[in-house]
């Protein structure tokens, strides 16, 4: 009883003790700070584990207590919490492990730190939080705590991306709280339940409610880098390498992903989401997006930009998913959730590593880098061809379920919008790995850093390839149970009432 | 037992001030520190006894209105009895250890902080408009010479600046009082609502508490009336800036509430709640703009100041004609802006004065590399930065959301696009503020340490403002206690 209340605070707690701590910690203390970071991690990761089980077994875990007068704060652990929980704490070690081989000898690391596992703490709030406001609450927390490691390296440039950064995440923000605040005077206070609210509504209440809709489309889809709103993210990507990952990965474009599906799914109902004509609009805007960040990826010469034009591109897979309105295919969207995060955190370690041992950041400039850092290559190279869709990777599993889903419902467009792009995809990726492989170095690397034997510090070395197995594997169990793909199945089956 | 405590509330303070006139810096110093821990337990007494009695009502030394002194006490006013021993202790604690013993004149700000605060609890606790006004003009006069306190010729033209706008606040309001004591032959309050209540109103009363609301508004620096308070706020040091925004300003604001909620549903209309209302919200955008162009930090968080007084007008509008379910709405959403408010600039004005004692200049731009090396204090600042910028979980916004929810239920939607903007516009000057201290400018630490108790105090203040989000619900409950009745 008092544990069902108290493990989604503790997880929660882990990260944001642990980011008290860390500011707490003198500069200097780097072992110490180290330890912490990673035994946080750890306990996270265990503390997720037993609720991910809990949840499995149909226990609920729940801590809930009024904060303003009619409004509640509700943190509680369902199967689509855990789904981005459970990406969030194992994608926060592996990270953690890369940022300390990253940022090894360079200033501002207890900052760093801090606002790092601030940053983890909000996501866990957005993933456990059990009602908008709460959702609310935390999505403006990840905001806070990610301008500081944008701007991390203070220069001009990382200055201005911070700027636009912030002036984008804070005006999405104020649309999504006039939306909710309005939501909340019509119908009072909504927690997150199955099928949502909505199935037999006043029609006196369409207009608003559609309304509202649109409004918290625009303030989610800031985050989730919907366009036309994906302006920040491409800019973003001054940042350090391991704040990329995690925000392409995990806190900031999923967060918003994440809170479009509770919206559909546990707000609004996906039959009356549907009924309304709000998914046909949402499903358009999703594959725009998707068509788009593709084009515009294949013209980026900058290895990080290109990745976050297929960032844009990719995570609309996850709100096309919502919008093909039957079991599989929106199982393939929120499957997408997980897959999406392990593929791109593959590719921004590699790409961190090629810039941080090599001092590589253009794509013209990796030819060659195949045979000096064949392992990164070989992680990279996993990634890629898992956002292609080539099985058995995680990316395919994604795409299979999604395109059957699509035919089932006899939305065959959405195959078409998948195939071209998978082209895209592989127009953009295949030259990249032309170069890594086949291309040979006809200039020294720009700014090149020898760690011993290794190609690189086994720091920032681990953790790309230990997502690459993980892409391996999501894929090759996606039938066993608690892969992602059964749990997307389970949450469909518990949650969205079809 | 209550009385004693409120009589310990209003003389203790006194006896201090003139004790520590006749003393030094140093030793005013001490005594001073025993006086606020005393003023700090009373406090908390006379909170936790309203909390499980309810509030009262008494007529000091058993005389009847209008001679005798009335004193009451609710939820609201014990709520803000307690705020002021926080930021009060908070801020005489910091100045005991910022403000340099070597300055002679320097020995005057414990008598003048005493009155401020012997004042201050007059006004919360007071229930008849004469012996408001007294303590109306005590906080003043004490504030006035607080702001000369700076010592430079510049603090003086703000000090003057500043005593002739409180004197003509002051003047109209006292005309005010003295038309409505003409009309009803009553000072206190509640015997002028009984009055009212009772049918026979007589047309013109509007008048006197036009003009009434109008002196206070000038003292409260509603927009347009705002110009004296960026230079005195500015200039004054820090500790007396963070009282003076924290509290002094809300002093004038609370008998404008209480006088409105007491007379305005009879009195008032709702041309007149609308008008304070865009007044208010005209503060919220142009205060937060010229927040935005301020070259020197402490510009930046007076000019804040207006911006966040002018949410509190929205208190007229959306308690005027309406249910009330808002009104109560409403007044627990302005209170917990004004108690938020209060802890998050009072935390800002001092981590503001710790960062310009550190790097030696007034300049925002100034700031490059803070946050590198002076990371603590300018965590204080931003956190403080959030709960103006009414970001969750803060009791900033818990503030705006019970006033979102107040103005959708009343209809009147306009005010949403205020609450909202005004969170925007505090973004962009905060943020100003984060992005210049981000930069990068030299890699030895050069800045001066302030010592650890100068950092520790602004974030404290700040951690509450940010921790009154999370546990706003029984704060409200006890701020919406009324009156339980009277006695002797």
């Amino acid at each position: 009883m008092t544990l069902s209340v108290l493990m989604p605070v503790f997880a929660l707690m882990t990260s944001l003790l642990a980011s008290v701590v860390l500011f707490a910690l003198p500069e200097k203390g780097h072992r110490l700070r180290t330890i912490i970071n990673l035994a946080a991690a750890i306990l996270k990761i265990a503390l997720v584990g037993v609720m991910i089980w809990g949840v499995a077994q149909g226990r609920e875990y729940e801590a809930a207590f009024t904060m303003v007068p009619g409004v509640e704060f509700v943190l509680r652990a369902d199967a689509l919490s855990m789904l981005f929980a459970g990406l969030s704490a194992l994608l926060w070690l592996l990270t953690t492990i890369y940022a300390v081989g990253y940022l090894e000898d360079s200033p501002n690391r207890s900052r760093f730190f801090g606002f790092f596992s601030l940053c983890v703490a909000s996501t866990m709030g957005i993933a456990l939080a059990g009602n908008l406001f709460t959702f609310f609450l935390f999505y403006e927390m990840l905001t806070l705590s990610t301008y500081p490691l944008v701007v991390h390296r203070g220069t001009t440039k990382a200055l201005r991306a911070g700027r636009n950064y912030i002036i984008y995440t804070l005006t999405g923000g104020a649309v999504l709280l006039f939306a909710i605040a309005w939501l909340h005077g019509l119908v009072g206070d909504l927690r997150f339940q199955e099928g949502g609210y909505f199935s037999d509504i006043d029609p006196s209440m369409q207009g608003p409610l559609t309304i509202i809709f649109v409004l918290m489309i625009v303030g989610l889809g800031v985050k989730a880098a919907l366009v036309p709103f994906h302006g920040w993210l491409p800019q973003a990507m001054v940042a350090p390498a391991p704040v990329s990952a995690l925000l392409h990965a995990v806190a900031v474009v999923k967060a918003g992903a994440f809170g479009i599906i509770r919206v559909v799914f546990e707000i609004y109902g996906l039959e009356a989401a549907k009924d309304m004509g709000l998914l046909a609009g949402l499903s358009v805007v999703a594959a725009f997006t998707i068509i788009y960040g593709s084009t515009r990826a294949l013209y980026q010469v900058d290895l990080k930009r290109r990745l976050a034009f297929s960032t844009v591109s990719q995570v609309s897979y996850i709100v096309l998913g919502l919008c093909l309105f039957g079991p599989v295919g929106v199982a393939g969207g929120l499957v997408h959730l997980v897959h999406q995060g392990i593929m791109k955190i593959t590719l921004f370690f590699c790409a961190g590593n090629y810039a941080e041992t090599l001092g590589v950041h253009r794509i013209d400039e990796l030819d060659g880098a195949g045979k000096r850092m064949p392992g990164t290559s070989v992680a990279f190279t996993l990634g890629a061809f898992g956002m292609i869709g080539a099985p058995p990777l995680a990316g395919f599993i994604t795409k299979w379920t999604m395109g059957s889903g699509a035919l089932a419902v006899g939305m065959d467009w959405v195959v078409a919008v998948l195939v071209i792009s998978s082209l895209l995809n592989a127009a953009y990726f295949l030259p990249i790995l032309h170069r890594l492989w086949f291309a040979e170095q006809c200039e020294p690397w720009p700014h090149e850093r020898r760690w011993g034997r290794l190609e690189t510090s086994a720091w920032l070395l681990w953790p790309p390839l230990i997502t690459a197995a993980l892409m391996l594997v999501a894929g090759l169990i996606a039938n066993l149970p608690f892969s992602p793909l059964s749990w997307a199945e389970l949450i469909v089956a518990r949650e969205v009432a079809l | 037992m209550t009385l004693w405590l409120m009589a310990g509330l209003l003389f203790t303070p006194l006896a201090w001030a003139v004790l520590t006139l006749l003393l030094d810096f140093s030793k005013g110093r001490v005594v001073t520190w025993l006086g606020i821990l005393v003023q700090v337990l009373v406090s908390l007494g006379l909170w936790a006894a309203v909390a499980s009695d309810g509030g009262f009502l008494y007529l000091l030394g058993g005389w009847q209105a209008p001679l005798g002194i009335e004193l009451r006490v609710d939820g609201l006013a014990v709520t803000f009895v307690l705020l002021t021993a926080l930021v009060a202790a908070a801020c005489g604690w910091h100045a005991s250890i910022y403000l340099d013993p070597g300055k002679p004149w320097h020995r005057y700000f414990w008598p003048l902080f005493w009155f401020l605060w012997a004042g201050l609890n007059a006004v919360w606790l007071g229930g008849d408009l004469f012996n408001l006004y007294v303590g109306l003009e005590l906080i003043s006069l004490a504030a006035v010479g607080l702001v000369a306190l700076g010592g430079q010729a510049d603090a003086l033209r703000a000090a003057i600046r500043y005593l002739m706008a409180a004197l003509l606040g002051s003047l109209a309001y006292l005309l005010g009082v003295a038309l409505i004591y003409g009309q009803f032959g009553t000072l206190s309050l509640a015997g002028v609502t009984e009055l009212i209540n009772s049918g026979d109103v007589q047309s013109g009363l509007t008048f006197p508490l036009i003009l009434m609301l109008l002196g206070l508004a000038l003292k409260t620096a509603l927009f347009p009336m705002h110009g004296w308070l960026p230079p005195a706020h500015g200039i004054a040091k820090s500790p007396v800036s963070a009282l003076l925004s924290a509290l002094v300003v809300k002093a004038s604001f609370y008998i404008a509430a209480r006088l409105w909620l007491d007379l305005g549903g009879d009195l008032g209309g709702y041309a007149l709640a609308q008008l304070i209302g865009v007044l208010g919200s005209l503060a919220v955008i142009w205060g937060s703009w010229l927040a935005f162009r301020q070259a020197k930090l402490k510009q930046v968080v007076a000019y804040s100041s207006v911006a966040q007084i002018g949410y509190l007008f929205l208190l007229f509008p959306l308690t005027w004609g309406v249910t009330d379910a808002i009104s109560q709405q409403a007044q627990q959403g302005i209170t917990l802006q004004v108690v938020s408010h209060a802890l998050a600039k009072a935390a800002m004005f001092l981590a503001a004065g710790n960062l310009i004692m550190s790097v030696g200049s007034n300049r925002v731009d100034a700031l490059a590399g803070v946050s590198r090396f002076l990371p603590f204090s300018l965590f204080s600042f931003g956190l403080a930065g959030v709960s103006l910028m009414g970001l969750p979980p803060t009791g900033g916004f818990a503030a705006k959301w019970l006033l979102l929810q107040a103005s959708l239920a009343s209809g009147q939607w306009w005010w949403l696009g205020v609450l909202l903007a005004g969170g925007l516009l505090s973004a962009a000057y905060v943020f100003r503020v984060y992005r210049a201290s981000f930069i990068e400018a030299t890699d030895t630490d050069q800045f001066y340490h302030p010592s650890r108790s100068l950092e520790v105090i602004p974030m404290i203040l700040a951690l509450m403002s940010l921790g009154l989000g999370l546990v706003a619900e029984p704060v409200l409950s006890v701020m919406s206690l009324p009156f339980e009745g009277a006695s002797q």
